[in-house]
């Protein structure tokens, strides 16, 4: 079959999307963005066909065998990947004591990282075993990471083997092992992964039919903030703005405004009944009101990034909040805490705030038309949310808010649809 | 690349006579105090060039001399030296430019030494900072300042009574004063030659902005515009040179027309234009051939400009008139660009977007000037209204290279001509 | 509740009030009257009041208004005064003025008059462009020519045409206003204890908007109670404000400022009241005494062209030498044009002559004061320890 591909390289991940011949969603692929954009894009392309090879597959494994067993096959397959990876930054790992730990500490560092990488497998054996597991990051540089830190700090040894000596190690391996290209694909970790749920036959044709299906890149198109440094010729080159508003226009055939606020920038933009984008605004060269104030607010208050909004809602008012700069975020927090008011509704107040920003632009770029869709990581804060509603509400009326689960893959999505209009056209 | 730096090396006849014309005035200005040239500084809008010539005197530019030292990437440090003198971050560049080359030497753009000045005429047109500008220079300088009041139109016209005020100021005001100056008496003959010899001028000029509306357009009326504008808007309008510069260079466009030839940019000849656009608002001068790049790289050509109308609106029928010497400078000063209302300011670029039959417009908005950036959000959805044509918006400055962001500006422009594309495409 | 509270409660009032309602209870109580705004700094109130109309003084929305609007309208490099002066407008809150005022202060509110024209287009819009010649004969007769085309405008705008009498009698009336604006700051400068900076400052807020009559009666019967009622002397530093006069501090900074130790014994806070330093004769020519006092007596500020580089050089010595004061503070709004562009030049002429001086930026919107208070603080106790000069 052919494929037409979209790939959003963001500032913090980089996003991709497949369509098959007929311009339906395929399969889609994220990874954390890093230094080198080839493989970033390459990752999330690797991810977005494995996710089409299960698309394939998902049917008749289900008609064979039940829904319990493709999540087994699809756990299994994701754990095969994270061992691979494990395994490989545990030998970079140890190449590292080798080469940079001084001969005394070499064998200690050697025996301390082999505990923690023994305690890290067993531990991601649970999680993806376990039907519930405690919800965590995608990204396998967070989840090694949060295991690793723990057992590091558990077998430390300030006198010889350091939490910072480990650390320091950890640190630079797990950027090597990202910056390397790894086999992640399909092909690879399939066969393993059906062994891991004891080879039931009765998926077996499945499985083989998904894994020698052909799919072939017919054409690829790139988008986001770093497109300019993705390896693509410059016809293959989307500005992210054009693929939004495709993107959401596709997800919501009824959108006319298009509202998107990420980590750097956010953009308005009004897009027609074709999803052709007729009007756009974006941020000026300030981050102030976009998601990296966010941050600065819940490393302030030293709480995860998805807690803020929750914390938000539990408000009953908002206090005002004059600035969304974010060199002053941090005093404007603790200005207000020290007047006495609540951090809840303080919280609400500099959500409100980055809405009213965003409001400005969307005024700018010609209001809110009836259908009006929110991207970006913002719009999984439901604080945000609640302010976008009420400020459109009151500057605009009642207009349909479309949000969708999916919404990061929004200008990635676009992307591929260019592609895909492109051949066809 | 080697290719594309040959072509942009390239100069036509009229660049070499430019570049000549500049180097020789800057050269005379060097020597001003040891001939006894007196020397009268004075801005681009509402600039008296012709008046002052008649006096004998040398006109300097402050704003031609700030944006020199931008493209030539010394602002940086002179606005850096502005600033640890206390001036605010906030306000104009070229005015802490200026004072920064000041404090630097003053060493003008041809590494030259700039004379200071016999006489600040402060032609108060259409900028609130010019006044602080000559107030600021006048304590380093320590010579007579005259005022010049400009009204704005704010109502659309030049006001007969206004138009009148003018006049007064300068028989009454300015006349006096440079006669004391240059301590020549007012020569009227004199000066309705040069007032003459500017109207010459502004036609050639006006034939050359006009040119634009070929398909290919021979000239980028806004990178390209800003040299063309270069010698009437500094010393030379109502000048031998100047004529003879203009004529120049009006054949040299006028070959391109005939052979069908698009204008010499970075990126060489921009034969195959995609994009027609029409520019609001002064260029960035401290990334200039780079924010050029942005537009000459994706095929996109400016075909009308405002800011090449801060020096005079001479493409909506201006000329001076060597037959009402005082008259016709208070038209010319009431009608530069600067000093047109809102409205007006929106007219026009609607005007410039049918008559040369543009596909978009854009608005580089410059953090250090109100006068120019206060109220375009408003001109751009306007222009939108009005012409069912989007416009684009980007930020940057004049001459502080901090406020050009070139991801970000190349994102816009990037986004916004493939949104053109999209829309052309689907209509 | 005494004389005193009443009247600052009804000024702070009048202050928070972003609905205008002395206005709308002004203009409901005859029919057919109407009013006129006028953005800062200083507009020609007579000619107005004299057309029968009143004159509204527009500030912007402080630090209570969210603006939502108003943002659409200017990059963030631009002042906060006009954002919120739009989002009043567009949130209706204006919709009461019949003619609006838009006084050459700088480019900002001056391409604010275009911007009204076209949003607008139902209001008389004008655009005042004062006079920077000072000598009667050429800036006078310019400026002259202006208030009449003023006049005879607003007189079609109300229906009613102000007479030679008419006018007269406005001036009487601003005269009035502006000796008694003058002796409050008299009281403030000579005994500060007795009128609080932020008290003084809500009743020049509310003179901006109430019919000069009951600004009045109201500031009268202020001043009486003042001695009444003294507060208590503290041993606080005097000092001058300047670049505080178009786009206003709010109020939590101009108190943050005393309470850190800082008596306010002069300030140009919404200077346009006291612009004219001379009385404008009521003998003559009404129009042409108003446009000679302008030419004439017009209090030195940044918004005019200043013909004596002298005069600029001494000016803050002879603001702070009239004022008693022992330093300057000057507090100017962010991306203020003259305000941030004539502190240099003042700083220089106040540093020549040892006077102390600091420098903050502010916006009408400030939401933190910690900065200004430290300041503030630090600048009167530096100015205790070692003198003025």
């Amino acid at each position: 079959m052919k494929c037409f591909v979209g790939i959003d390289l963001g500032s913090t991940t980089t996003k991709a999307v497949v369509l098959g011949s007929d311009g339906a969603i395929l399969g889609r692929g994220i990874t954390n963005s890093r230094s080198n954009y080839d493989l970033a894009a390459k990752v999330a392309r690797e991810e977005a066909f494995i996710t089409a090879r299960f698309g394939l597959l998902r049917q008749k494994v289900e008609e064979a065998a039940g829904p319990q067993l493709l999540d087994h096959l699809l756990k299994a397959f994701r754990l095969s990947q994270t061992l691979a990876q494990l395994h490989r930054l545990r030998q970079l790992v140890a190449d590292e004591i080798e080469r940079t730990v001084a001969d005394h500490l070499s064998a200690g560092a050697l025996a301390a990282i082999n505990e923690i990488f023994d305690a890290t497998e067993t531990e991601e054996e649970a999680w993806f075993a376990d039907d519930d597991p405690e919800p965590r990051s995608d990204f396998f540089r967070d989840a090694a990471g949060s295991a690793y830190m723990r057992y590091a700090e558990e077998i430390a040894d300030p006198d010889g083997v350091s939490f910072d000596l480990l650390v320091g190690l950890y640190d630079k391996c797990i950027i090597r092992v990202e910056n390397e290209p790894l086999e992640l694909g399909f092909r690879h970790h399939i066969n393993s992964a059906l062994q891991r749920i004891g080879d039931p036959a009765e998926v077996d044709s499945a499985v083989q039919a998904a894994r020698d299906a052909e799919l072939e890149e017919e054409k690829t198109v790139g988008t986001g903030y770093g497109r300019a440094r993705l390896p693509f010729p410059k016809e293959q080159i989307r500005s992210e703005i054009l693929c939004h508003g495709l993107g959401a226009h596709t997800l919501f055939p009824g959108t006319r405004t298009v509202l998107d606020i990420g980590g750097q920038d956010t953009k308005a933009i009004q897009v027609d009944g074709n999803g052709i984008v007729t009007s756009f605004q974006m941020n000026d060269r300030c981050a102030a009101g976009c998601g990296r104030y966010l941050g600065y607010i819940a490393d302030e208050m030293n709480i995860g990034l998805h807690e803020l909004g929750p914390l938000a809602q539990k408000s009953t008012r908002y206090v005002k909040i004059n600035s969304t700069c974010t060199v002053f975020a941090g005093a404007e927090l603790r200005e207000r805490l020290s007047l006495g008011e609540n951090r809840e509704d303080i919280l609400a107040g500099l959500h409100r705030a980055i809405i009213l920003r965003a409001m400005s632009l969307l005024a700018r770029s010609g209001g809110i038309d009836e259908e009006f869709t929110f991207t970006g990581g913002v719009a999984r804060n439901p604080a945000a949310v609640k302010a976008l509603r009420q400020l459109c509400d009151e500057t605009y009326g009642a207009r349909t808010l479309n949000i969708s689960a999916d919404s990061i893959f929004t200008g990635a999505l676009g992307a591929a649809l260019f592609a895909h209009r492109e051949v066809r056209a | 690349m080697a290719a594309e730096k040959a072509s942009w090396v390239h100069k036509d006849r009229s660049m070499e006579l430019q570049k000549k014309m500049i180097a020789r005035h800057f050269e005379r200005l060097e020597r001003a105090p040891r001939c006894g040239e007196p020397v009268v500084y004075t801005f681009v809008p509402g600039n008296l060039t012709e008046l002052i010539r008649s006096f004998g005197a040398l006109p300097v530019l402050p704003e031609i001399n700030a944006l020199q030292s931008g493209m030539r990437g010394k602002s940086k440090d002179y606005i850096a030296a502005a600033e640890r003198a206390g001036h605010s971050e906030d306000v104009c560049t070229y005015v802490k430019c200026d004072i920064g080359m000041l404090k630097s030497g003053n060493i003008g753009p041809t590494g030259t030494k700039l004379p200071d000045p016999d006489l600040l005429l402060l032609s108060y047109t259409g900028c609130y900072t010019f006044m602080k500008w000559f107030e600021l220079l006048r304590e380093e300088y320590n010579c007579p300042t005259v005022f010049l009041q400009v009204p704005y139109q704010g109502d659309g016209r030049l006001a007969p009574e206004h138009r009148e005020y003018i006049t007064d100021q300068i028989r009454k005001d300015l006349i006096p004063a440079l006669e004391q100056v240059t301590g020549r008496s007012y020569d009227e003959d004199l000066l309705r030659h040069h007032l003459g010899l500017a109207a010459e001028t502004e036609d050639h000029l006006v034939a050359v902005l006009e040119s634009a509306k070929n398909r290919p357009s021979p000239i980028d009326a806004y990178f390209g515009g800003v040299y063309y504008v270069g010698p009437i808007f500094s010393a030379f309008r109502g000048t031998e040179e100047g004529v003879e510069y203009y004529k120049e260079l009006r054949s040299e466009v006028e070959a391109r027309v005939a052979a069908g030839l698009g204008p010499i940019t970075p990126d060489g000849p921009l034969n195959d234009q995609r994009f027609r656009l029409v520019v609001e608002g002064p260029p960035n001068w401290t990334s200039f051939r780079e924010f050029w790049r942005m537009f000459s790289e994706e095929h996109a050509v400016v075909v009308a400009s405002t800011y090449t109308k801060v020096g005079g609106t001479y493409d909506f029928g201006f000329r001076h008139d060597p037959d009402d010497p005082l008259g016709t400078m208070a038209d010319y000063c009431g009608g530069c660009y600067t000093n047109l209302n809102l409205p007006s300011r929106i007219d026009m670029l609607v005007t410039y977007i049918r008559d040369y039959e543009a596909d978009g417009f854009l608005i580089n908005s410059v953090k250090s000037c109100n006068s120019f950036s206060a109220g375009q959000l408003m001109m751009l959805r306007e222009v939108e209204k009005r012409t069912g044509i989007p416009g684009a918006f980007i930020e940057s400055d004049l001459v502080d290279p901090r406020y050009f962001s070139a991801a970000n500006i190349k994102n816009r422009i990037e986004s916004y001509l493939q949104m053109l594309a999209a829309r052309a495409g689907a209509a | 509740m005494s004389a005193r509270s009443d009247v600052v409660d009804w000024a702070l009032e009048c202050y928070h009030d972003l609905d205008f309602g002395v206005v709308h209870g002004w203009l409901e109580e005859e029919s057919g009257r109407t009013a006129a705004g006028y953005l800062p700094v200083y507009a020609p109130r007579e000619i107005i009041h004299a057309c029968g109309m009143l004159p509204v003084g527009i500030y912007g929305g402080g630090d209570q208004l969210e603006i939502i609007r108003g943002d659409a309208f200017y990059q963030s490099y631009i002042c906060h005064l006009p954002r919120s002066v739009v989002e009043l407008a567009q949130s209706g809150r204006l919709d009461f003025l019949s003619a609006m005022l838009f006084p050459s202060t700088c480019d900002v509110i001056r391409n604010l008059s275009g911007m009204w024209q076209l949003l607008f287009p139902e209001q008389y819009v004008r655009y005042l462009d004062l006079p920077h010649q000072r000598n009667t004969e050429l800036g006078g007769a310019f400026w002259e020519r202006e208030l009449r085309t003023l006049l005879k405008d607003l007189g079609e705008v109300s229906g009613r045409t102000a007479t030679e009498e008419d006018l007269k009698r406005s001036i009487g009336v601003y005269r009035e206003v502006r000796h008694l604006i003058l002796e409050l700051y008299r009281v403030r400068r000579e005994e500060p204890w007795l009128v609080p900076t932020e008290e003084l400052y809500l009743l020049m807020r509310a003179a901006e908007v109430v019919p000069p009559e009951t600004f009045l009666e109201q500031g009268r019967a202020y001043l009486e109670a003042v001695h009444a009622e003294p507060g208590r002397r503290r041993d606080n530093s005097r000092v001058v404000i300047v670049g505080a006069f178009c786009e206003q501090p709010p109020l939590g900074l101009i108190k943050t400022i005393e309470r850190a130790g800082c008596y306010i014994v002069d300030d140009d806070f919404l200077v346009g009241n006291r612009l004219l330093e001379q009385d404008v004769p009521t003998d003559g020519d009404p129009v042409r005494a108003l446009a000679d006092t302008f030419i004439r007596h017009a209090s030195k500020t940044s918004i005019l062209y200043e013909p004596d580089p002298a005069g600029k050089r001494h000016l803050m010595a002879e603001r702070v030498a009239a004022a008693g004061a022992d330093g300057v503070i000057f507090a100017a709004p962010s991306f203020c044009d003259p305000a941030l562009l004539d502190r240099p030049m003042l700083r220089a002429g106040a540093e020549a002559e040892g006077i102390p001086c600091i420098a903050f930026k502010y916006s009408e919107n400030s939401g933190q004061f910690q900065q200004f208070r430290e300041q503030a603080g630090t600048f009167s106790d530096a100015i205790k320890l070692w003198g003025g000069t």
